[in-house]
């Protein structure tokens, strides 16, 4: 540890740009690859949250099967039903942070587009029925991506800044959830909408399912079309870009309103589940959730390079963090600072600065290892 | 501080040897810096010089050999360091900030400390003087980097390396953006700083720059050391073999006759524009390209010809005046409309218009192609990997990694790959702001070569450079800019000649 000051002097070290496997055994090798995918941390760290509460609770990871209801229940799927608003948003987030953008108004458009279901079904005579509930849906996703497009057409056709404009639309959407419903909490009774949140399909909880197929097929569509291309070389190079011929300002726009509209989607999902939109904490701090989670899945700040994987990844590890301070009984005036140091941790050994710096002590240790066998023998 | 004697080493480099995973930067490479001399580095693109200075700058580690500082071998593990050692670089593309005043740039990590924090009134007072040293006066040290020009801003990063004393200076392209007067000015400065006993290593493509600044020159090729040399021993053509390690034919090669279409007059021209206008930028402007044409635009730094290229390629918009397009009036209100319009331009600003560092080469090179078939028609991995092959192997961009990150590859080879993305659109007009800049002679041929053939395939090229005598080599046509216009046009024959471009430009109106 001492020596860790010096940078070390062996050749093979972190010479250059990005070091490559020197001994690639089977199953090592494989297992190097995955500790390089960007995520790889954020599953790490699931895996060891999960392994403290599984200490303290033998039977945490128990899944059983109620056979009254034909529904799995235990602690993994209310993690998946906990994970499902912040996968939304998180997704949305990744694609805005990759063209060096950020949305910070989705936690805020999430109880704006609540609130307009709420408030919707409320007031409706038959709120029971289907078609009520598609309206209120179809309302709420409405809104958010009128949201999303304000956002956008602020940082691509005004030029503001993506910070200022957000953070506009943050303190604007709130307001405007609280006009819809008149300042109070609205709620209302409609078991087909009800579903959404609380629904099964398969033994498993509905709002997970949507959120992976919608997750899924915005992954699918940035990496089987040019789209994922284009928005990288936008985040990378916008000069560059534009000389080559790409519509910034259309990709860019297209961020913010796939954003406010996957937002509005996390609104009703949050919503949904207790049929209640609170305007003050629906939402509340979300866009935080979404944002780490990017940043955990290995997409950087400053745009480019994305991976929705890793955003899906962090989200999962953001919802069992939740579950797990909970859990542990971490009092909730600790709860916030729980969490930064879990994070903290992780970021700490995603930064290649960091894993330089560990691999150098590694190093060291060897040369340290490999003198004393040599006085040895 | 250590008076070291006249031409007594001041830096060694012995036996270096710098490794990337899977290739050898360098290989066993020396130089020797003397006090009081211009040494230049000489090599082509990919031969190693930005990793030599780097590696005497530590912003790279060396993995074998040594640097030795007035005997006493040093380990470097950063510019800070390198800084604190009297080794400054002033980079080809200016790593100053713009944004700041020029004072503070100056002084950076450098300001006069009072009781009070940082006294702002003498640090300007010493950037003046520093300033001043390099016959800069009048100059206002407050006022924002980004008030002077490229020259001026080239001084300060000079000025710079004064205030920190220093003695070793490496000067990396300093020259490629600046015109004669300036460059002449910058020598001025070079030589008394070397008069004054700073070693000055100097890296540069002009080799006309060379034989007249440098006192000694060490040649690389492909990472290895080729020779150190008196310049004085050496003439251009001789130079130019120690760097391409072959007769330079392939450079000679090139046609100087041109070999114009003739094709009937009655078609429309590929490209014709009718007073076209930007305020600032250039004055009404009609001009006429035909098919097959080499267009020379020939000019000083800032006479127009770079915003005429951005005009023709919808960069910047038109407020006035028409564009056709093979006999068509279109509207060119973006590049994504020029692209359409079969009209390409490769930046003269190859970092930040022109590749996106963090793309592979086959991101790099798919790039425009894919923006003008749209993102819902990607072009599938078969598609990529033709295109990709098809222009690394034509324009042999090395190394031939299609996954290679580009802002690992040296400028030439970026060079190459941008003229592979403009060239997998399928331009009927290709403009070319500057491509050889920076570059090596090797890849320069290859270059040329590339707009001859072009030109003869029926591409309409209009191709701007710096070097007169290139744009008398290449083009058919010469249209001359001064002042934000066009002043005149000149069919390409035995009387055209760089001199006579020259004096078309001096005698019009006044001599700079």
């Amino acid at each position: 540890m001492k020596s860790s000051a010096s940078p070390p002097d062996h050749p093979g070290s972190t010479s250059g740009p990005g070091t490559t496997p020197t001994k690639p055994g089977a199953v090592t090798g494989w297992l190097k690859r995955l500790f390089r995918l960007p995520w790889a941390g954020a599953i790490a760290a699931i895996i060891v949250l999960l392994a403290i509460d599984l200490m303290a609770d033998s039977s945490y990871l128990a899944v059983s099967y109620n056979s009254s209801t034909g529904h799995l229940v235990g602690n993994l799927i209310d993690i998946m039903r906990a994970a499902a608003p912040v996968l939304m948003i998180a997704t949305g987030m990744t694609l805005v942070i990759a063209t060096a953008g950020i949305d910070l108004s989705v936690g805020s458009v999430m109880a704006a587009a609540g609130a307009v279901s709420m408030e919707f079904l409320s007031n409706n005579q038959n709120a029971a029925s289907a078609s009520a509930a598609l309206s209120a849906l179809a309302l709420a996703l409405a809104l958010g991506t009128v949201l999303g497009l304000a956002n956008g057409l602020l940082v691509t056709a005004v030029g503001l800044q993506p910070f200022i404009s957000t953070l506009v639309m943050m303190l604007a959407a709130r307001g405007l959830a609280k006009v819809i419903t008149g300042g109070q909490n609205a709620r209302a009774t409609s078991e087909p909408f009800r579903f959404i949140a609380n629904g099964y399909v398969l033994g498993l909880p509905v709002v997970f399912l949507i959120a992976l197929v919608i997750a899924a097929s915005v992954a699918l569509v940035c990496r089987r079309t040019a789209l994922g291309m284009m928005i990288e070389a936008v985040g990378l190079n916008p000069r560059a870009a534009r000389l080559a011929g790409l519509r910034s300002r259309g990709l860019i726009l297209t961020t913010y309103v796939v954003s406010g509209l996957l937002a509005a989607i996390a609104g009703v999902f949050a919503t949904a589940s207790v049929m209640v939109v609170d305007v003050s904490n629906t939402g509340y701090l979300m866009e935080m959730d979404a944002i780490l989670a990017v940043v955990i899945g290995g997409t950087s700040l400053a745009g480019g390079k994305f991976s929705l994987g890793g955003a899906a990844a962090g989200a999962l590890l953001i919802a069992t963090l939740d579950k797990t301070v909970l859990f542990l009984g971490v009092p909730a005036s600790a709860t916030p600072a729980f969490k930064a140091a879990v994070i903290i941790a992780l970021c700490l050994l995603q930064s290649q600065r960091a894993r330089s710096w560990l691999a150098s002590i590694k190093a060291s240790r060897r040369s340290r290892a490999d003198q004393t066998e040599a006085v040895a023998a | 501080m250590t008076e070291p004697g006249p031409n007594r080493p001041i830096v060694e480099m012995k036996g270096i040897t710098v490794e990337f995973p899977g290739v050898r930067a360098l290989d066993d490479v020396r130089l020797e810096l003397r006090a009081g001399e211009v040494h230049a580095l000489m090599g082509e693109n990919g031969a190693g010089k930005s990793t030599l200075i780097k590696a005497l700058t530590g912003v790279y580690r060396i993995d074998a050999g040594q640097i030795l500082l007035d005997g006493e071998p040093i380990r470097l593990s950063g510019t800070r360091d390198a800084e604190a050692h009297g080794i400054s670089t002033v980079y080809q593309e200016i790593n100053l900030c713009t944004n700041i005043s020029i004072g503070e740039n100056v002084m950076l990590g450098q300001e006069v400390r009072g009781r009070f924090g940082i006294n702002w009134r003498k640090t300007h007072a010493a950037a003046r003087a520093a300033l001043e040293l390099l016959s800069l006066t009048g100059i206002d040290t407050r006022a924002p980097l980004g008030s002077l020009s490229l020259a001026v801003q080239q001084l300060v990063a000079i000025a710079r390396a004064v205030v920190r004393h220093s003695r070793v200076l490496i000067l990396d392209e300093p020259t490629s953006s600046l015109d004669a007067r300036e460059v002449a000015n910058l020598f001025e400065v070079v030589r008394q700083l070397r008069d004054s006993g700073v070693a000055i290593l100097f890296v540069s493509h002009f080799l006309d720059q060379v034989f007249e600044l440098s006192d000694r020159v060490t040649v690389l090729r492909n990472g290895s050391y080729v020779g150190q040399y008196a310049i004085t021993e050496l003439d251009q053509m001789s130079l130019i073999a120690k760097m391409i390690g072959r007769e330079f034919e392939a450079y000679q090669e090139i046609a100087s006759s041109s070999v114009l279409d003739s094709q009937d007059d009655a078609a429309p021209p590929a490209l014709a524009t009718t007073r076209l206008t930007r305020r600032g930028a250039i004055a009404p402007t009609s001009l006429s390209f035909r098919r097959g044409e080499v267009i020379g635009l020939a000019g000083l730094l800032g006479s127009g010809r770079t915003e005429l290229a951005r005009l023709l390629f919808g960069a910047d918009r038109a407020e006035s005046g028409s564009v056709m397009v093979a006999g068509r009036k279109v509207s060119l209100s973006s590049p994504a409309a020029a692209l359409a319009h079969k009209i390409a331009l490769s930046s003269e600003n190859r970092r930040d218009e022109g590749v996106i560092g963090d793309f592979t080469v086959r991101e790099n090179i798919i790039l425009a192609r894919q923006a003008r078939r749209g993102w819902a028609r990607p072009l599938s991995r078969r598609e990529q990997d033709e295109l990709v092959s098809k222009y690394t192997r034509a324009f042999d961009i090395r190394p031939a990694d299609p996954d290679r990150l580009v802002r690992f590859m040296s400028g030439g080879n970026q060079q190459k790959i941008l003229l592979g993305r403009w060239l997998a659109t399928e331009p009927q007009v290709l403009i070319l702001d500057e491509p050889t800049r920076g570059i090596d002679i090797g890849a320069k041929a290859d270059i040329q070569n590339v707009v001859r053939d072009l030109a003869a395939s029926g591409v309409t090229v209009i191709f701007i450079s710096s070097e007169l005598e290139e744009v008398v080599r290449l083009a058919d046509r010469i249209v001359v800019l001064k002042d934000h216009r066009v002043i005149a046009e000149l069919t390409n024959g035995p009387d055209v000649s760089v001199d006579a471009i020259v004096g078309i430009i001096a005698r019009e109106g006044q001599t700079p």
